[in-house]
Order: structure tokens, then C-alpha cells, then sequence
């Protein structure tokens, strides 16, 4: 593909048959306490 | 659902339900943005001429497109409805508390939007007593959760450090054996900030948020003492010592904007450049009467500010003396599940607030909110709770009538439910303002991300 570089990144349509174990960190306790993101979250379950 | 913007010399194409991001070049962007509603003859003769490419140039790059396509990465359907439908449905568990263990403060920040510690209602520093029945009640009311948050706030939760320890304590006395993983994490302004404190935190804190607004002059215009002496020189010594002892553990120095520092950039700099690497600003979230609230004028040099802001990291990285913004953290290969992604925070559900008297609300921003007041740690979740639990359980970024079209939504999660009553008298409502200032934040992020790309990052198709 000389015109278009894709990145890895997760499969979110993946994640729907795996994900869901609710065992990651709540995103309001981390830092921000007045905003909401949940991207900058790791998943507990995928190993890096 | 297509997203395509660019920064600077990359252009990027996010594909939304998949989660994919593209860089490519400016044929294949033209080409990308007109795909699905052009015909193959509509895009060579808007694009040949432009770019001067030949037809075979288009359909090799076509035929690309419809590769990534095929394999899920381009044009990837929304399949989550049914899944933002059964989060409607769950039986939700506990996971987090937002243990207020000192509804005081030794500051006196005018713009803080805890009403200076007592959040409009009686000051007071939560008991042993009643933070241990805090911790059982999250215990008994975690269901299968293994791991679970515990942060002490307040107010200043070290004007009641005493209480704090003991609470770690026990939380760690009884966690094995109720196979539970507790973290704990303190948010302080560091007045308290002692080497006893310091050793107890890089031991027992998973997570230590402290708040500086940046250089001195704007750090003490709002975070002063009750006699209106600025703490930046407290403080900053402090906080350089506890982040020299902290290592590599978790911490994050943490600063609000306003109105009267719209050049915030230059407080993340300074906090750098004393520093502290591990960084967030947040842009203040106050009554739009206020003098120090974010106006429509301020949103062109904000955004601007974010891009200055991605630069900079960019280049302090390229010269190994980078930065983390926590609004520019993205994890694209280990990040969120699709359910994180959809529910978001856990405001009224899996996370409460407990007040220094034990009564629970949806999150520290309802704190005395009495419409928004659970129940307690004693008796449980009121019918009053009940009610509004499922209020807050019924909110996710499929529900949220904002978030529909918005491109975002799985970075967000649909946003902060506070922020959307607060906009629009509705935990279902959502807060523009934010959002605009969110999606930028989120093409930023990802220029910040894409300027180191490596082979290992890129993807290759299986042949």
C-alpha cells in the first residue's frame, strides 16, 4: 500500500467477544476529576 | 464512521468503529474523504487533475481501500448498539469510591468547585469508623470486580492524614482474603506534604495526583491561603522532593486553566521545566457568570494552545526530554475494551462518592447536590438511590443524543455526566464546550503518537 500506512492498534470490534471484565482502572480516579476520557486507559487483560 | 484531519505534515484517517488509524498521503485523503459517496469516474476526475495521477494511480489506491475494507480497518460498521443496550440492562457492581475524608481545606482557591473543601455544606473530617464501614460497603457491594479504586479526596484529605493511614491498613488487612486488589490513590495540593507522608504514599499509593496550576503568578492567583498568600513556594519544593522519592510509580501533577491563562501551555512547560514529567491541565469547568470561566473568544486560541502543546512534546521527545500530557495518552494497541468505551466513567454505578458522614453520591462532582444524595454506608442506596442509579446506568455514548454523530464518542465515552447536568440539567446532556475542547485534545493526541511510528507499529496484511 504505497499511499496508506495503517497502524496496529486493538480491534474494538474484537474486544466485543473478549473485553468487558470491568477490571480496569476507574478513568475518574487517575488524574483528571473533572473531565471524562477512557482512551488514554489500559486494559488489564491484554498483555503489552 | 470516518474521521480524516490533519496536523501539520501527516494526514490521518480514523476509522471509528474499528478503532483503525491511517496515515496517508494526500491522494489517498481525497480519495478516502470522497469514497463512499462517489463513483469511481467522480473521484478520478476530482482527482487526477489535482493531484496530477494517472486513472491507474486511483484505482491501485481503490483497490487499497477496499482491501483495508475487507479486512475491518475502513468503513467498519457500528456494531455496538446492542451492546449500549445491555449496559442499559446490567446489574451493576461497585468498583470505586471516592472516599471524602475531609470535606476542609488549608487553601482557599476561589475557583474551586468544592466551594473550598466544604462543597456548600458543613465542614468536617470523615471518622475511622465511618471510612472502614466505607471500605466494607465497597467490599460487600463489589460482586466479581477483583480489582478496585479507593481515592482519598476532599477537600485536602491530608488535613486528615491520620485517618488516611489507618483506612490503608485496614483496607489491606482485609483484602486478601475477600480476593480483592484494592488501589489506592490521594489527590493533595501538598501543603501537608511531609517525607512521613512521601514514604507512606510511595508505598502504599498507587496513584498520587498533586495540583499546581503552573508558573507562580498564575499557580497564586486562585491557590492561596486563607489569607490570600499564594502556595506556589510551599508547594513546588515539596512536590520536587516527593517526585524525586516516587521512582517510577504512578503520579501525576495536575493544574487547572481558566480564563485569565489561556496560554496554559506555557504552565505545562514550566511544570517540565521543573520536573515533573508526568503532567495534566484541565480546563475549568465553572458557572459561565464566572470571571474566570472559558468564553466562546478563548476556544480559537485554546485549540490553538493544544497544537502548540503537541509541537512541543513532539520535539522535547525527538530530543529525549519528553513529557506525558495525560490528555495525549492513548494506548492504540493495549487500550479499552468496546464496554469501557461505551460506559465510561461508572458515575452512579460502579463509582460513588462518600461524604465525611457516609452519605453516597454518584460522584465527588454531586457532592450536596441533595437531588443527587444515594443513600449511605449504612443503610445502603435510598429508593431515592435506586432511582437515580438507573438514571446514571441508562447514560453511555449511544444514549447521550450529543454524541450521536460525534467521531469521539469511543475516546470519551460521552463524556462527563456532571459536566452534562451542569450544561444542560441533564446527566444524559452533554457539555459542548468540552467536547470541542475533547476532540481536539484527541487529533493532537494522535499527531503526538504518530510522529514516532517505528516498523514495529505499522500493519501489515497477511498475504
Amino acid at each position: 500500500m504505497s499511499r496508506i500506512i495503517t497502524i496496529n492498534t486493538r480491534d474494538l470490534n474484537a474486544s466485543s467477544k473478549n473485553g468487558g471484565c470491568g477490571e480496569c482502572q476507574t478513568s475518574c480516579q487517575s488524574a483528571c476529576k473533572t473531565s471524562c476520557g477512557v482512551a488514554n486507559q489500559s486494559c488489564e487483560k491484554t498483555a503489552k | 464512521m470516518i474521521h480524516c484531519f490533519k496536523f501539520d505534515d501527516k494526514n490521518v484517517v480514523l476509522d471509528v468503529f474499528s478503532g483503525s488509524i491511517h496515515l496517508v498521503d494526500e491522494v489517498a485523503y481525497d480519495i478516502i474523504e470522497m469514497y463512499e459517496n462517489s463513483t469511481r469516474e467522480q473521484i478520478i476526475e476530482a482527482i487526477v487533475p489535482k493531484h496530477n495521477v494517472t486513472e491507474a494511480d486511483i484505482d491501485e489506491c481503490i483497490s487499497d481501500i477496499e482491501a483495508l475494507r475487507d479486512a475491518g480497518k475502513l468503513f467498519a460498521p457500528d456494531k455496538y448498539e446492542g451492546i449500549a443496550i445491555d449496559l442499559k440492562k446490567k446489574k451493576y457492581t461497585l468498583k470505586a469510591l471516592c472516599l471524602h475524608v475531609a470535606h476542609t481545606c488549608n487553601l482557599n482557591c476561589s475557583y474551586c468547585f468544592a466551594a473550598q473543601g466544604n462543597f456548600n455544606g458543613q465542614c468536617g473530617l470523615m471518622s475511622y469508623e465511618v471510612g472502614k464501614r466505607a471500605i466494607d460497603f465497597l467490599i460487600e457491594n463489589s460482586g466479581h470486580h477483583h480489582n478496585l479504586d479507593i481515592d482519598f479526596f476532599g477537600g485536602e484529605p491530608l488535613m486528615n492524614w491520620e485517618v488516611v493511614k489507618q483506612l490503608v491498613k485496614y483496607g489491606r488487612s482485609i483484602e486478601k482474603a475477600a480476593n480483592k486488589n484494592i488501589r489506592f490513590t490521594l489527590t493533595t495540593n501538598g501543603i501537608n506534604l511531609t517525607d512521613e507522608v512521601t514514604e507512606f504514599c510511595n508505598e502504599e499509593m498507587h496513584n498520587v495526583v498533586l495540583s499546581l496550576d503552573g508558573r507562580k503568578e498564575v499557580n497564586d492567583r486562585f491557590r492561596v491561603d486563607r489569607q490570600g498568600r499564594g502556595s506556589y513556594d510551599i508547594i513546588v519544593p515539596k512536590f520536587q522532593e516527593f517526585v524525586k522519592k516516587r521512582g517510577d510509580k504512578s503520579y501525576y501533577m495536575r493544574g487547572t486553566f481558566t480564563h485569565f491563562n489561556t496560554d496554559f501551555t506555557n504552565d505545562i512547560f514550566h511544570m517540565a521545566d521543573l520536573g515533573f514529567k508526568e503532567l495534566s491541565m484541565e480546563p475549568v469547568v465553572t458557572s459561565p457568570e464566572s470571571p474566570s470561566a472559558l468564553t466562546e473568544e478563548d476556544l480559537p486560541i485554546l485549540m490553538a494552545e493544544y497544537e502548540k502543546l503537541a509541537r512541543e512534546m513532539i520535539k522535547r521527545n525527538s530530543e529525549g526530554n519528553g513529557f506525558t500530557f495525560y490528555h495525549y495518552m492513548l494506548d492504540l494497541t493495549c487500550g479499552p475494551c468496546i464496554y469501557k468505551r461505551i460506559s465510561g466513567c461508572g458515575a452512579g454505578t460502579e463509582y460513588l462518592a462518600v461524604t465525611p458522614w457516609g452519605d453516597l453520591y454518584p460522584c465527588h462532582q454531586f457532592v450536596n447536590d441533595p437531588q443527587y444524595k444515594l443513600g449511605d454506608i449504612f443503610e445502603g442506596l435510598s429508593d431515592n438511590g435506586k432511582e437515580k442509579r438507573n438514571e446514571f446506568a441508562q447514560c453511555n455514548a449511544y444514549t447521550r443524543e450529543g454524541c450521536k454523530d460525534c467521531w469521539a464518542k469511543l475516546y470519551c465515552s460521552g463524556g462527563c455526566a456532571a459536566n452534562g447536568y451542569h450544561s444542560q440539567g441533564s446527566v444524559a446532556g452533554i457539555y459542548e464546550y468540552g467536547c470541542k475542547l475533547f476532540r481536539k485534545r484527541i487529533e493532537c493526541a494522535l499527531a503526538v503518537k504518530l510522529s514516532s511510528v517505528t516498523e514495529e507499529d505499522i500493519y501489515h496484511p497477511e498475504n
